[in-house]
């Protein structure tokens, strides 16, 4: 199964009359347990296009089918809804109930399961994220720490048990060690439970060590979707368009310039080492 | 809900828009106390020209003011049966034994949406004219002499500039926090009155939160920039008091004087 996107184009209205367009005819298809990283000036129309993949903005021309539920049906929304969880910039501002337990269980809650499986699911979702069960639970979200904050709001997703999972920009205003934990939660959720992750990142280097696809959008429009590797040696063009390559590419870069024949292919701090070993890219 | 605008505003260059604040507050004033001055319907003739005198100079279109008027039509539709059934008269024009539809009734009627209509055009010839922020200017500056008495006339300005400037960052935070918790399964739509007004709730708290955490943040903002009051304060934009004001205010006190001198003749 997967998300496929077709002629998406999209454009807001102001005053009832509509504006010009969003995005300009989306096309492609975004495989299941991928991570798929997006990258792109503001206003590229990010933002604008993963709110489409759960139906808060349903498009006028070409479709969104996630698993064969088509989004332009209403009646599929709701569906969607439980099987695209969505991370928005900022959670921790969404966090509103009594305790860290009842925001956490406000979305099984609307999925209408029993007790005794929300209960599994907000137990679950709150150790994923590194918030003890035990020691949060009864406290108040309003009450933690910018990062706890932050973990609780994206376990409050994670208890829905999404098969995919978009977040934009989820590490924006943290510091290193949060990046971190942030990072390495979703490179398990990929793992372990085979969570597709589509994210939302200005950090190429964060882009480049975990993505499997990148899309790069461009004004509303596909400028590139394909792997890290071959995004990122189109150094120029990406900024050309107000982009860049992550830091150990800017280095391959230079060395090429200075006559040490290094592919500039390589993005990831791991292929760099790999190469100086080895003495040849890894692929 | 991402339409809604706050005020009415339509930029223009006209004379009207470039009166001072205060010299078309006091217009407004003068003429609110003309409609209610006058006590029968034909005398309504003076108020009208006088606004339709102010719209024409203004070049706003007719369309601004018939919007304005839409949320009062049914307090107009009701204000006018009311009346229409339970004004006392003896002109009868039609008796059905329950009820008589007199000459009086049909009068008054007529006299009381008319006035009510005149008089919410009128207040909308301000707001549509004047740009909130001039509004604020213009009634800070009018009521500082009201600081004799310790009425904070610049803190009350300063909290009406704020609560305008912060309308569309809130309408787009509660777009937000809308979206996040739909993405969570959140029903705004279905069920009765009592189960949508419950499924505000994870909206009101964090917009709340929100509000009280800008509010800080701008104290602080403000406070880092030496804010401390009105006190010795001076402005970038300084209302000046210029001949067409003069000439406006005297145009509206002849249109006074006029509606006196009749009332008193006739």
């Amino acid at each position: 199964m997967s998300i496929v996107i077709n002629h998406l184009t999209f454009a807001y209205t102001q005053g009832g009359k509509p504006l010009a367009p969003t995005l300009k005819g989306l096309t492609f298809t975004i495989e299941e347990g991928s991570f798929l990283g997006i990258i792109g000036h503001t206003g590229s129309g990010k933002s604008t296009f993963v709110k489409h993949l759960n139906g808060l903005l349903s498009c006028e021309k070409g479709t969104v089918i996630v698993d064969g539920h088509d989004l332009s049906q209403k009646s599929e929304r709701r569906t969607v809804r439980s099987l695209v969880g969505m991370v928005f910039q900022y959670p921790e501002y969404q966090l509103f109930a009594e305790t860290v337990y009842e925001d956490v269980a406000f979305g099984p809650r609307n999925m209408k399961l029993d007790e005794a499986e929300i209960k599994t699911r907000v137990t679950n979702a709150m150790t994923m994220v590194g918030l003890d069960p035990e020691r949060f639970s009864t406290r108040s979200p309003f009450e933690l720490s910018g990062g706890e904050r932050r973990r609780a709001a994206i376990a409050g997703v994670l208890a829905m048990q999404p098969k995919y999972l978009v977040l934009d920009e989820p590490m924006a205003g943290l510091d290193p060690l949060g990046r971190k934990e942030i990072l390495s939660l979703l490179e398990k959720l990929r793992s372990e439970s085979g969570c597709t992750i589509i994210m939302i990142s200005h950090s190429m280097d964060d882009i480049a060590n975990h993505a499997t696809k990148v899309l790069v959008l461009e004004q509303g429009s596909v400028f590139l979707y394909d792997t890290p590797q071959i995004v990122f040696s189109n150094a120029e063009e990406l900024q050309r368009i107000g982009l860049s390559v992550p830091s150990i590419t800017k280095i391959c870069i230079e060395m090429n310039r200075r006559g040490v024949a290094i592919p500039t292919s390589i993005c990831t701090e791991d292929a760099f080492l790999h190469w100086f070993r080895e003495g040849k890219a890894h692929a | 809900m991402r339409d809604i605008t706050l005020g009415q505003y339509v930029a223009g260059n006209s004379v009207i828009h470039k009166l001072d604040p205060r010299t078309k507050i006091a217009m407004m004033i003068l003429y609110i106390a003309m409609t209610f001055l006058v006590k029968d319907i034909w005398f309504l003739a003076i108020p009208f020209v006088y606004l339709v005198i102010e719209l024409v100079l203004s070049g706003i279109s007719l369309k601004y003011i018939l919007n304005s008027l839409k949320p009062i039509r049914f307090l107009l539709i009701l204000m006018f049966l009311l009346n229409l059934f339970f004004t006392k008269g003896e002109n009868v024009w039609l008796d059905l034994g329950f009820w008589k539809l007199t000459d009086e009734a049909v009068l008054q009627s007529f006299f009381l949406s008319i006035r009510i209509v005149l008089l919410v055009a009128g207040a909308s010839m301000l707001t549509l004219t004047t740009s909130p922020i001039a509004l604020t200017d213009g009634l800070e500056k009018l009521l500082t002499p009201l600081k004799i008495f310790h009425f904070p006339a610049h803190e009350l300005a300063m909290m009406m500039t704020i609560a305008l400037r912060f309308v569309p960052t809130l309408m787009d935070e509660s777009e937000k926090i809308r979206n996040a918790q739909m993405s969570r399964g959140a029903d705004f739509e279905s069920g009765n009155i009592f189960k949508r007004v419950k499924s505000m709730i994870p909206i009101l708290i964090p917009l709340f939160v929100s509000s009280f955490r800008k509010a800080d943040d701008l104290a602080i903002a403000m406070e880092s920039r030496c804010y401390h009051g009105g006190d010795g304060r001076t402005r970038m934009h300084q209302l000046k008091f210029r001949k067409e004001d003069l000439f406006a205010i005297l145009i509206t006190l002849l249109f006074v004087a006029a509606l006196i001198v009749i009332l008193v003749l006739f």
